[in-house]
């Protein structure tokens, strides 16, 4: 089970109020996949407009990338520059 | 992609200091500009802007604009069409394509002094500008709103009725200037305080500043009989160009080709559009090209500053100095429109220090001033400005050395950010060391003089890229990159290609291509290009060495597992062949017999980047009788991983230095009981000029290369703004004799202060 914990004020808006909750995916393209099915939004805010932190190192766009069964992912801001 | 690896020693390229490519070309004046561009039968466009603050639009007459002869096109936000919205990645957050469309030409309503209206194109600019006089614009003035307090009071004008604030449950009622409110931390706060042996605590606040580069925005856009257009222009990201003006005109990507120009400055600045579609939608309906160059004026009235800023931080730590708890909120400024760096001034605020127990809360607020833009570290530096000074605050309540007290608490990798990313590949603690052991920290003070010491911190990001390598035939190369080259970056990847190539820097160079020349790109942005760029370059570079290497073997008939590459020569290791070493040189000679033209393109989603930290110590001194502060010594040390252009790293260090300590002393934008702004030009908003600063030492730590790139890079370009503030403000605290909260430190509000102690 991955832990998806977030310092999203949206995450807490769109789940009720949790600030985490374990799914059980493989991939980040699961997770997103579960995380929409649960929390409707969830997920295409995920996809679209956040980052992961997995097992502490941010991702951008990384639906392609595999979780591990005691993964800690957190959704982040999408972070850029100037 | 290099992965968990130290990146190689020995290194022949990497680390050395060759001449800038482009320096000749800027010094002559041979460098294309974006206003540089002239086409035949090309128009020149003039905007027409709203005076007031904040006000409805009723009508917009052109009917007498039109029959001027001479003018051949007039626009207004009715050209757009961005369909169902949406938002596009660029430079701070995704931005919201309505919102910048509405900000490139009005839409219903004017948000601040020089929001754009309407355009013309015209024969000449003095008949552009004859009939952007003759546009006839009837407005209902609102009140107006341009302090992020008050923008956040109870009865406040309101911007944009369809505003709710997000991150607040349930949904408010009523619509506000809040756009957004940030909420993260960790920990028993309240608990901690309660046990603190010492509390420190501050209300901090900074101006709106405009990132001041030299060059105004300007494009050229000519629209095709065949649909096809092509612009011509300055921006830090010609794929962002296309995109952006692809949705907000309603065309498909294929239809534009961005051509990047020469870019005189962006610092983040340049990660939007204001000109491109209006030029566009101008050539579109005139079929001739459409030149827009911003005057001075126009670049200050309506292109992005970033965000003023009020915040309040409360500190918590033992009588030995261990920070215990912090909390924190902070206001930014967004603009007109939604959008400032908050949620990054939030997950920046702490970064540099391990404390256990935080609360930090971020508000974006929308008020009457232009929509801010990305700036060197967007969010970073006004809340570091906060935290470095409160931390300063605890080093002299403590009385602990203020570099000690920062090592005492740095974060080390293995430690937990409040935004979830756990520290990484850190050299914060060796930079600390570095600083502290450097003479200008050693050096006495004279009498009248202070030190300011702070701390910064930047994520660096990855991201999308592309480049090619291309081996010529005669043994040189060139690299084709995605991104416009701001800071350096046709050095850094031309070298790093020529490292891997095994050619000397001269054999190698880079250009930048157009969107229909090389795959896609971020922009050149988030101190992103040496490390994803840079990647993409390195691949490309090591896909055309075994393409070398599989030629070489092809030539000996031997297995390519006994090719050896080393210094730009192909070695065959079989004992059994007896052949001479073949060179770059030689097999490019014979591309064409040996499988036609060597080269490869890479494109790649760059993951790993690490984050970089600074240190800046900065002594001062100020003149009693008229409160101006001169910088007397500055020192700027930063954690770089690897430096692949020493050179152009302590420029970068240097120039984020110099603009921080504008931002520190005297920049900011000032607005009149209008909400006009009165100083938009470089005569009124005082920026530091050679004259003002001493020379900036740097300091590189190369303590712990980014195992995640194949040659240590880590970003570098916006870190070095991030610690300045506070070390100004520091020094200066420390002369006044109490502490100075409120950015710009000029010379009346530090002469109020020194008298009032």
């Amino acid at each position: 089970m991955a832990r998806v914990v977030s310092i999203s004020s949206r995450f807490r808006d769109l789940t009720g109020g949790l600030d985490g909750l374990d799914v059980d995916a493989r991939s980040v393209r699961e997770l997103v996949r579960m995380l929409e099915a649960r929390f409707p939004g969830l997920g295409a805010l995920v996809e679209g407009e956040m980052a992961l932190a997995i097992d502490g190192e941010i991702h951008q766009d990384a639906l392609m990338e595999p979780l591990g069964p005691h993964s800690e992912v957190v959704l982040i801001p999408r972070i850029s520059g100037g | 992609m290099s992965d968990g690896n130290q990146p190689p020693a020995n290194l022949k390229v990497v680390g050395t200091r060759p001449i800038r490519p482009d320096g000749v070309d800027k010094v002559t004046g041979r460098a294309q500009f974006g206003a540089d561009f002239h086409l035949p039968g090309m128009l020149t466009g003039r905007i027409k802007r709203s005076p007031h603050a904040h006000a409805r639009i009723v009508k917009i007459d052109v009917s007498a604009a039109e029959k001027l002869p001479g003018v051949k096109a007039i626009v207004t936000g009715a050209e757009f069409d961005v369909g169902a919205g949406g938002d596009i990645e660029a430079g701070e957050h995704a931005a919201a394509m309505k919102d910048v469309a509405d900000n490139c030409l009005a839409n219903g309503k004017v948000f601040y002094k020089g929001h754009a209206v309407a355009a013309v194109a015209a024969t000449s600019p003095e008949i552009a500008a004859e009939a952007v006089d003759l546009i006839e614009v009837a407005y209902e003035v609102l009140p107006h709103v341009v302090d992020v307090d008050a923008a956040m009071a109870p009865g406040a004008p309101v911007l944009h009725e369809d505003m709710f604030t997000k991150g607040v449950m349930p949904k408010p009622a009523k619509a506000s200037n809040v756009a957004q409110k940030h909420v993260m931390g960790r920990g028993d706060v309240a608990g901690a305080f309660a046990a603190a042996d010492v509390v420190v605590e501050g209300r901090y606040t900074t101006a709106a500043v405009h990132q001041g580069y030299i060059e105004p925005h300007a494009c050229v856009a000519a629209w095709g009989a065949d649909g096809q257009s092509t612009i011509w222009c300055s921006s830090q990201g010609q794929f962002l160009v296309r995109a952006m003006t692809a949705r907000i005109l309603n065309l498909p990507l294929s239809d534009i080709k961005v051509i990047p120009a020469e870019i005189g400055g962006g610092f983040g600045g340049k990660t939007t559009v204001y000109l491109e579609p209006v030029a566009l939608a101008l050539s579109r309906k005139c079929g001739r090209p459409v030149k827009l160059v911003m005057s001075r004026e126009e670049v200050f009235l309506a292109s992005g500053p970033t965000s003023g800023s009020s915040m309040d931080i409360r500190l918590a730590a033992t009588k030995d100095g261990k920070l215990t708890a912090a909390e924190m909120t902070l206001r930014y400024q967004a603009g007109a429109f939604a959008g400032s760096p908050v949620n990054l001034g939030c997950m920046t605020a702490f970064a540099c220090y391990d404390v256990e127990h935080l609360a930090l809360v971020g508000y974006d607020v929308v008020s009457n001033r232009p929509k801010v833009a990305a700036y060197r570290a967007p969010g970073a530096p006004m809340a570091a400005f906060a935290v470095e000074c409160a931390i300063d605050d605890l080093a002299r309540k403590l009385n602990i050395d203020p570099i000690d007290l920062r090592i005492r608490n740095a974060v080390k990798d293995g430690a937990k950010t409040v935004y979830g990313a756990t520290v990484r590949h850190s050299a914060f603690v060796e930079t600390l060391e570095a600083v502290k052991a450097h003479p200008h920290y050693k050096a006495k003070l004279g009498p009248g003089q202070a030190r300011g010491v702070a701390a910064g911190f930047w994520f660096n990001i990855g991201g999308e890229s592309s480049a090619a390598v291309h081996v010529d035939e005669d043994g040189g190369a060139t690299v084709v990159s995605s991104n416009p080259d701001i800071g350096g970056s046709r050095a850094s990847m031309a070298m790093m290609a020529a490292e891997t190539l095994g050619l000397p820097i001269e054999r190698v160079r880079c250009t930048v291509a157009d969107t229909t020349s090389i795959g896609f790109s971020g922009s050149t942005g988030g101190s992103r290009v040496t490390f994803a760029t840079g990647m993409a370059v390195v691949e490309a570079a090591q896909k055309v060495v075994a393409d070398l290497k599989r030629r070489a073997a092809q030539t000996w008939e031997c297995d390519v597992a006994h090719v050896d590459w080393k210094d730009g020569v192909a070695t065959c290791l079989d004992p059994s062949k007896d052949v001479k070493p073949l060179s770059l040189k030689a097999l490019a000679g014979k591309s064409a017999r040996t499988g036609g033209p060597i080269a490869a393109e890479v494109s790649l989603n760059a993951q790993g980047a690490a984050a970089g930290y600074g240190v800046h110590v900065c002594d001062l001194e100020i003149d009693p009788e008229t409160g101006r502060t001169t910088i007397l010594r500055y020192t700027a040390a930063q954690d770089v991983g690897r430096a692949i252009h020493p050179a152009y790293v302590e420029g970068q260090l240097q120039g984020g230095a110099a603009q921080g300590v504008g931002w520190a002393l005297n920049e900011e934008y000032v607005y009149n009981a209008k909400g006009l702004l009165d100083n938009a030009s470089f005569l009124d908003y005082r920026m530091p000029v050679a004259s003002d600063l001493p020379m900036i030492d740097t300091i590189l730590v190369e303590a712990k290369p980014n195992p995640r790139h194949p040659y240590g890079a880590k970003g570098v370009g916006e870190v070095p703004i991030v610690p300045s503030l506070a070390a100004v403000a520091n020094a200066v605290s420390a002369i006044v004799g109490r502490r100075m909260t409120s950015l710009p430190l000029s010379p009346a509000k530090v002469l109020a202060a020194t008298r009032a102690s």
